[in-house]
């Protein structure tokens, strides 16, 4: 059975239609790649995923839970967590103190306990899980673990963000253009992380993304979306060749002239 | 205006005349200093409660001062019953929180989304309702009522630089107590970091598993409940009269923007320097000059000052938005 499952679901905003009967799976362990032209409706579908959103009809199924019956902040405590295009961090924090925010869901202890994993001695005790430290440090970012989130530049904030969410030890993340604003430096490790992060720590991945070569390369199996509508899915090969696919992206291009 | 005039005369204690200089009279300066200390945790704590909503919610509360007097009152009528003075302050504190939580539930919560100045409204208008049901209620017969403290406010001790009365170090313990727990609170519990995620970004903060509407009211409960201890601890030095927060609100506002709208350590800063401005401008300014009355804009005239060199406050972070 399929882990997310999205069943004709709709959306509209006034008289404009986001969404239009939009089904898909994602299967346990898969990263699958959201990719369609600006306003295909990419954006609205992960909303209505993570419940910021209520569809105007449809439903969406995570492992046989029925998403649209809990408020947005179960959504991460029943497994689904992501990052946003434009990274919202908690900007008054420290980098550290927006993972253990991630944590918070999972966190044992009453809500006067100390959030911080216990020193060193006590820690066996410990869960096995992974810790804030260690997701900072597998990131690469525990020497930034206490700067303000603020000053960060854009490609280490999103980093942070993706830590945050990691942190909240998800089976489904959702990234939204995780390539979008990274250097040409920070683009070549997004590909291998995504995948580690599918591989190690056994998550998967939906991704919305604009990067072609990077949907193309790291998805098992891509989604595309145009005018709230699903056009096709399947193997980056098949939608490549897909001549409705082509015909979305070639329009688009006239369009923009 | 009577009222509130005599109100800041006993809140301050402060000599008619120009007293002897600091190098001449070195324990009135030391006690000057110390009682100035003690208002100034006053300041602090409504400063703080002022601060906590402006974090969370963006508003500024000008009903705090209406809230922590209402609460007064109800306890003053549980003292004429019989209770002790001790289980006053707990029981008045605890009633606080639950008139923050059901204001925020009631009259903040439906305002969500709102343009600001509708919420702004909102709190003028609760601080009309609850000075008129206060003056209503209890505002009967002779005014100011006389207000139980735990400890003596007329019997004084020498704590080595100052004598100052019972009643001033008790307020002086319970507000600084009150800061380091909340300090404590918002850095190293998971509560604390809960209710400072949902202040700075509600969206990120429900995506993270925080139930937000939860938090919102529990950080209007706990501004409430540092608000009316505040209260509290004032109103035997001030008596109890509806109008006895409006001087202390003022003050405690001052207190905020002088260490930063922000930030709490900027607010409790801010609540000392004030509160300890006050009480050496009193003494020292020549009375037929400048005058008890005069104080108030001196003070507002220091925090124009302030602000013209920091305009974020002393603490305040400049906000960082992406234009």
């Amino acid at each position: 059975m399929a882990q997310l499952s999205v069943n004709a679901l709709s959306k509209q905003f006034g008289g404009i239609v986001a969404l239009q009967d939009v089904s898909f799976d994602v299967q346990e362990g898969e990263v699958l790649g959201l990719i369609g032209p600006n306003g295909a409706g990419k954006t609205t579908l992960f909303n209505c995923v993570s419940r910021f959103y209520d569809p105007d009809g449809g439903s969406i199924s995570f492992d046989s839970v029925d998403l649209l019956r809990l408020p947005p902040h179960r959504v991460v405590r029943a497994g689904i967590a992501r990052t946003f295009q434009n990274v919202l961090l908690f900007k008054g924090m420290t980098v550290l103190e927006n993972v253990l925010v991630g944590q918070q869901s999972r966190a044992r202890g009453g809500l006067l306990s100390w959030p911080l994993p216990l020193p060193r001695a006590w820690r066996k005790e410990q869960e096995l899980r992974r810790s804030p430290l260690e997701i900072l440090d597998w990131l690469g970012l525990a020497d930034l673990r206490d700067l303000p989130a603020v000053g960060l530049p854009f490609g280490v904030q999103k980093r942070v963000e993706l830590a945050r969410a990691l942190a909240a030890n998800p089976k489904l993340l959702l990234l939204d253009e995780p390539a979008s604003g990274l250097s040409h430096e920070e683009l070549k490790g997004l590909a291998q992380l995504i995948l580690a992060i599918r591989q190690d720590l056994k998550v998967t991945v939906l991704l919305v993304e604009h990067n072609m070569d990077l949907v193309m390369s790291i998805s098992d199996r891509v989604c595309v979306l145009n005018f709230g509508r699903r056009i096709a899915v399947g193997t980056p090969d098949d939608v490549r060749s897909n001549p409705a696919v082509i015909e979305a992206y070639l329009g688009e291009q006239d369009a923009q002239g | 205006m009577e009222l509130i005039g005599s109100g800041i005369g006993a809140l301050l204690e402060s000599p008619v005349f120009l007293a002897a200089p600091p190098w001449e009279n070195p324990d009135l300066f030391g006690e000057q200093i110390v009682a100035g200390l003690a208002t100034g945790s006053i300041y602090a704590l409504m400063a703080l409660a002022i601060v906590l909503i402006y974090r969370s919610t963006d508003v500024l509360n000008f009903a705090q001062g209406e809230m922590a007097m209402f609460g007064a009152f109800a306890m003053w009528s549980l003292w004429l019953a019989g209770l002790e003075p001790w289980q006053i302050i707990i029981i008045g504190v605890m009633l606080a929180a639950g008139i923050g939580a059901v204001i925020e539930r009631l009259a903040i919560r439906p305002t969500q989304g709102a343009p600001q100045l509708n919420v702004v409204v909102v709190t003028l208008g609760l601080f009309i309702l609850l000075n008129s049901v206060a003056t209503w209620v209890w505002a009967q017969g002779d005014l100011p009522k006389v207000f139980p403290s735990p400890l003596s406010t007329t019997a004084s001790v020498d704590i080595g630089i100052a004598r100052i009365t019972e009643h001033r170090i008790l307020i002086l313990g319970v507000g600084l107590s009150i800061m380091v727990a909340l300090f404590a609170l918002f850095n190293y519990t998971k509560l604390g970091l809960a209710m400072r995620a949902t202040a700075q970004n509600r969206l990120a903060s429900q995506l993270m598993g925080i139930n937000v509407g939860r938090m919102l009211t529990l950080g209007w409960a706990l501004s409430a409940a540092v608000g009316g201890l505040a209260g509290l601890l004032i109103a035997p030095i001030t008596f109890l009269h509806p109008g006895f927060m409006f001087s202390v609100l003022i003050f405690a506002f001052a207190a905020a923007v002088l260490g930063g709208l922000n930030s709490p350590p900027g607010a409790v800063v801010g609540g000392f320097i004030i509160g300890v401005g006050e009480n050496l401008l009193g003494t020292y300014t020549p009375q037929d000059i400048l005058g008890t009355e005069m104080k108030l804009p001196l003070i507002l005239l220091l925090l124009v000052i302030v602000l013209l060199v920091r305009p974020t406050g002393l603490f305040g972070q400049p906000e960082a938005r992406r234009v």
